[in-house]
């Protein structure tokens, strides 16, 4: 075996920045990223589940945390991230079966997809709010 | 029992991983049963909005809340435990670091898994 000694960069084949953006292959990074906030936003559950388990106290202060204006802007983002992801793996199943791989059907989904999820988002939140009694 | 298949059938249709679809299955059945089970969570979160202290452990403490907030934690930290892999796969290179990833993701949902199971039973049994 020879060793390399090869110092010079070696060219590397051209990755994602020399494609032009398209709905589809923005539709998979945002579901990859959402699936990745997913992920860490969980902690935000199960502190919240723990504090439930905890005193009256506890929970009042995570609930305060929750609920100020911070708290909220998150909140709001991770229900956004929960609903495309939840959408963008509907459309994988959908593939799954081997339907909806056309370009432009693929297309529409992808733009369906960040529609969806941006509506369903805000009216999920209207909803919570018109359950608790207005805003 | 003697497996009675010869080596190359052992191995055949496994891969480079030797696991086959093993993974990208069971992504699947938990996306699909994550599908329902986040819905639910979705109008458990709406319905209790604002619920005080005693209202949301009486709500969480029903049998039926607790079965499927139960199931949805296991499917979506599952789900969760497997995409993680696969990002940590692709993006990290290095043989040492990928390996306290791939070590740290099972943990970090472990714990997950544990603290809030034991919170959501804790709960369902008036503690």
């Amino acid at each position: 075996m020879s060793k390399s000694t090869t110092v010079q960069a070696r060219p590397l084949s051209p990755h994602l920045q020399v494609y032009r953006l398209i709905p589809t292959m923005l539709m998979s990074i945002v579901h990859r990223i959402t699936g990745g906030a997913l992920y860490f936003g969980m902690v935000l559950f199960v502190a919240w589940l723990a504090a439930a388990a905890g005193s009256k106290e506890t929970f009042d202060m995570v609930n305060g945390i929750y609920g100020s204006w911070f708290g909220l802007l998150v909140l709001f983002g991770f229900t956004w991230a929960m609903i495309h992801h939840l959408i963008g793996g509907l459309r994988h199943l959908v593939w799954d079966t081997g339907r909806g791989l056309e370009k432009e059907t693929a297309t529409k989904m992808a733009k369906a997809n960040i529609a969806a999820s941006i509506v369903l988002t805000v009216l999920v939140w209207i909803v919570g709010y018109v359950v608790r009694g207005g805003f | 029992m003697s497996d009675m298949r010869t080596p190359l059938n052992r191995v055949r249709g496994l891969g480079s991983a030797k696991e086959g679809t093993d993974h990208f299955w069971r992504q699947r059945l938990t996306a699909i049963a994550n599908v329902p089970l986040v819905i639910f969570f979705i109008g458990f979160v709406i319905a209790n909005n604002g619920a005080s202290y005693e209202e949301i452990r009486a709500t969480i403490a029903n049998p039926i809340v607790t079965a499927l907030l139960a199931f949805a934690l296991l499917s979506v930290l599952y789900h969760m435990k497997l995409g993680m892999q696969v990002i940590v796969e692709d993006y990290i290179h290095g043989e040492g670091t990928k390996f306290v990833l791939l070590i740290g993701n099972i943990f970090f949902t472990l714990v997950l898994g544990v603290v809030s199971l034991f919170a959501l039973v804790k709960i369902a049994l008036g503690g």
